[in-house]
């Protein structure tokens, strides 16, 4: 009995470490075709990013793939700057975005749009800075994915500024007098968001009553972190997450007949498209977006509309930070007499130059400067889901 | 008032756990194998209950039993093709094989569903009842999962000791040679054994997915290798162990959440499993050797 015992646990033991790498071992095929990349006539810089276009962040990574193609297509048809895109799926994981990263490479990349989703953007940035290609992610908001390399860019807001944000709207809305904090402590991106959320509270006056945590392993069962807000007296429930696990608490939430406001960041953006997600449960929930696709001016109506025509959907501020990406990429290029034969090296440092010093004006904010730790300088938009869509508050 | 909602929580999924568990314990009780594909076998049992409900439109009821077909027919096929060559095989053989399953499985998952979260609907609709001025919730999902492990485990437990087929899986658990030459069919015995743990998961996993309503293809690895703790925590191939082992194991996971810490749960639920091992290595109900089934 003994032996085999020994052999339950050897068994067990392997088996929860192939589970652990399990999550994104494969991919199905289905999104291949996102891995489109328009073929200009002539000279064209090769821009290149890697994005899950597969897995649990494929909302995301698809979302950025269309909205740069489109930004890319508009600025092609003008007959300027030619630009080709290739995107490789990385599926939210980080050996994989390093591989899609160097397949990239090997294509001619010249500039990069880094990775869609934070852990595969600190993964490859430390390639991208000592291979001098420049980079300026969509959507890859932590700190460590700028810090300490000269040449990675942000268009999106850094985590630490989302927490901050989060927590002065808050305070300045008065939305909520007790608020509990869920965050998932084995993310970078969640991390960073909370402990600036907890720090700028802190001075607001602001009573967090409840911190609670979870992980990849334990991201399907919320009713202890639930229970603790709701025993606590919560009215708002802090969400510094994606949209699957967030999906699951407003699912819990509703089922134990618990309803405080919840309050989400730019992850939260997606939750209205998981298939057969009950949109009603995301009724009145907020977040934090510096994208609003009801906005009315010319630009984010001309860009909703040519993305329903094309993908059938709301864009979200994921596809509009990436064809932000796209535009600002071209007025650098313009305002430095950038030419496609240049090498990467010299596109990096007039890259440096022009976006330390330039203003560039975009779907998801005006006057947008970069500092030279590559994070922007942007307000973030409050939204709140009413009726299955976003809408400003 | 904080104590009894997490003690139901924690019933509830280890209610669940047990369930799993249940059909770990059967096929290892009979086959001496640990089939590690039946994690799997719970998110195939998962997919189907919501491609029949979301997609077909059918009741709740009738996509049940598309998952309880589906997944007893998948549980035969499965030892037939991959387990039943190899029953004279080294035991390592087998599990390394189990392994491959749940991996195929996973994978074939991903080739036909994607690999984009899917929001499962509860098959259990109706409000949760509240209780004491709304302090203390009961999903209506946690009263069917805990009455539904309690009914197969009487079930099971009632099949193993009173019918026919019972007393075979029995006599084939305490020696495959002899039962064949009492007349058992020893193949037969253990195909049935595959069926009824892979119904068994098919049920586990709609119960799974009803009360934490996300489906992906790794759904069903995680729970797995919880209830196999669990398993092995009660006593593997003892019923009655499955139950209490997946219990205690959700009971701990709960209030370690609860009361200790969200960031150490797991790792304290292991290690409760290691020092009930040291103490008593068959696991809690685990020395009756005669009631393995």
């Amino acid at each position: 009995m003994k032996k085999s015992l020994s052999m339950l646990l050897a068994g067990l033991m392997l088996v929860g470490t192939l589970a652990g790498c399990g999550g994104g071992e494969t991919a199905s095929n289905d999104n291949a075709g996102a891995d489109e990349s328009s073929t200009a006539s002539g000279a064209a810089f090769k821009i290149g990013g890697t994005s899950p276009l597969t897995g649990d962040a494929a909302i995301y990574g698809n979302a950025v793939a269309r909205g740069a193609q489109i930004a890319a297509d508009e600025i092609n048809a003008e007959g300027g700057i030619q630009i080709e895109l290739k995107f490789e799926d990385d599926e939210n994981n980080t050996e994989k975005a390093v591989n899609a990263y160097n397949n990239l490479k090997d294509w001619g990349m010249q500039l990069s749009l880094g990775s869609v989703t934070s852990k595969p953007c600190e993964a490859i940035s430390t390639d991208i800075n000592t291979d001098r290609i420049f980079a300026l992610t969509p959507s890859a908001s932590s700190v460590a994915t700028t810090e300490g390399k000269d040449n990675v860019f942000q268009m999106c807001f850094a985590d630490p500024n989302q927490g901050t944000a989060s927590a002065d709207y808050i305070s300045e809305q008065k939305l909520g007098s007790k608020i509990a904090i869920i965050w998932k402590n084995d993310d970078v991106y969640s991390t960073g968001i909370h402990d600036k959320f907890v720090a700028e509270a802190q001075a607001k006056g602001l009573e967090i009553v409840s911190e609670t945590t979870f992980t990849d392993a334990s991201a399907t069962d919320f009713s202890v972190q639930l229970n603790d807000a709701k025993s606590k007296g919560a009215d708002l429930i802090f969400l510094p997450m994606y949209y699957t696990p967030a999906s699951l608490i407003l699912t819990q939430a509703n089922s134990m007949g618990y309803a405080p406001k919840f309050f989400g960041v730019d992850g939260m953006d997606g939750i209205l498209t998981v298939e057969n997600f009950d949109t009603s449960l995301a009724e009145g929930v907020m977040l934090l977006t510096p994208f609003n696709a009801d906005a009315t001016d010319d630009k984010t109506v001309a860009f909703v509309e040519k993305y329903k025509e094309e993908y059938g959907e709301v864009p979200n501020q994921f596809a509009a930070d990436a064809y932000d990406c796209i535009y600002a990429y071209a007025q650098a290029l313009e305002a430095a007499g950038a030419t496609p034969d240049m090498s990467n090296e010299e596109l990096c440092d007039a890259m440096i130059e022009q976006f330390t010093s330039m203003t560039f004006n975009g779907l998801t904010g005006e006057n947008m400067t970069w500092d030279t730790t590559g994070a922007v300088s942007k307000s973030p938009k409050g939204m709140v889901i009413e009726n299955g869509a976003y809408v400003g508050m | 008032m904080g104590f009894l909602n997490h003690l139901i929580s924690g019933i509830s999924l280890g209610s669940i756990y047990a369930i799993i568990a249940l059909g770990y314990t059967m096929v290892y009780g009979i086959a001496k194998m640990l089939n590690f594909a039946h994690g799997d076998v719970i998110m195939v049992g998962g997919y189907m209950c919501f491609c029949a409900t979301t997609y077909l439109g059918w009741p709740p009821i009738a996509g049940v039993l598309l998952a309880v077909v589906v997944c007893t027919v998948l549980g035969v096929v499965i030892e037939r093709l991959a387990y039943k060559p190899l029953r004279m095989a080294p035991s390592l053989a087998v599990l390394i094989t189990a392994i491959g399953v749940s991996y195929f499985l996973q994978n074939a998952a991903l080739l036909i569903w994607g690999s984009s979260t899917k929001s499962f609907t509860s098959v259990v609709g109706g409000d949760p009842i509240q209780l004491f001025g709304g302090q203390l919730t009961i999903t209506r999902v946690t009263i069917v999962t805990i009455v539904a492990c309690v009914i197969i485990m009487v079930a099971l437990t009632l099949f193993t000791t009173k019918s026919k087929m019972g007393t075979a899986m029995r006599a084939v658990s305490e020696d495959k040679g002899a039962a064949q030459l009492m007349g058992i069919n020893v193949n037969t015995t253990i195909s049935l054994t595959f069926a009824i743990g892979s119904g068994l998961a098919a049920i586990a996993g709609v119960l799974l997915c009803s009360a934490y309503p996300t489906l992906l293809p790794t759904t069903g690895s995680m729970p797995g290798i919880k209830a196999f703790t669990a398993a092995v925590f009660g006593g593997i191939g003892s019923i009655p162990g499955a139950l209490l082992g997946g219990i205690l194991l959700g009971v701990i996971e709960i209030f370690a959440k609860a009361y200790i810490s969200t960031q150490l749960s797991d790792a304290i639920v292991f290690a409760v499993l290691i020092i009930v091992l040291l103490v008593k290595p068959d696991g809690l109900l685990g020395k009756h050797v005669s009631e393995k089934v």
